[in-house]
């Protein structure tokens, strides 16, 4: 039997425009039949907080602010012209306008495909988060090499 | 055995391979599809995936304009 494709995607960004990169390539690759895997680390991890926008989680003071200021799903900026975050809501209008999938669609897509969310250990534990802080769909923290080990022998992209 | 349908013409990448795929889960072996899409990106790579994943092809006819259908089978 054939072995399947296989693309990982490291999401480090936790801007809007590049999240929305993330969850296209993830949910097309899958559709089309790849196994994909998302290795969420850093400002990527905002993605998958169960909290979607500005909330204090986390352990210790100063994890606690950086949470709140970074946020969640519904909260990222666009990585340029973000307008105070007045740019995203414009842009998922013109998104929809257009026929376009919103961020939000191409996630949900992601999740019904069954794509591999994974959340990185030492980004978790610099910014004092637990995987309960996560969507059940995070299927397991992963470190470096676990990671590369579940890559190996497809494409990997960074974002 | 049933007949389904799916038009996937408005949409654009990815969703065109999300919807289509979706839509191909759900047949029961023998049921057959039509599914109306455009030329380009989506009626080159439709057909390719949906072969790769099992589904027979039987028939991809040109409606109007840019409009396709293909005509694609669960196999029994």
């Amino acid at each position: 039997m054939a072995e399947k494709n296989k693309l990982s995607i490291i999401s480090m960004s936790g801007d809007f425009d590049k999240v929305i990169a993330v969850f296209t390539l993830a949910s097309g690759a899958a559709a089309i039949g790849y196994e994909v895997n998302i290795f969420f680390t850093f400002w990527g991890l905002n993605s998958v907080k169960r909290v979607t926008g500005h909330s204090f989680i986390g352990s210790g003071f100063l994890a606690r602010f950086f949470n709140f200021l970074l946020g969640g799903r519904k909260s990222l900026p666009l990585s340029r012209l973000n307008f105070g975050g007045l740019s995203p809501v414009l842009m998922t209008g013109m998104m929809r306008g257009k026929n376009v999938a919103t961020l939000e669609e191409l996630f949900d897509a992601s999740k019904v495909l069954k794509v591999n969310f994974y959340a990185c250990e030492m980004a978790m534990h610099v910014l004092g988060l637990t995987k309960a802080d996560f969507i059940p769909e995070v299927k397991d923290v992963l470190g470096v090499a676990s990671f590369l080990e579940l890559s190996k022998g497809g494409q990997t992209l960074f974002i | 055995m049933s007949t389904h349908h799916l038009d996937i013409t408005k949409e654009r990448c990815p969703m065109t391979f999300v919807k289509a795929k979706l839509h191909l889960e759900q047949l029961e072996p023998g049921d057959t599809t039509e599914i109306l899409l455009v030329a380009g990106e989506p009626l080159d790579n439709v057909p390719r995936t949906a072969t790769e994943q099992g589904f027979q092809v039987l028939e991809s006819v040109h409606v109007h304009d840019n409009i396709h259908k293909l005509i694609i089978k669960k196999p029994e």
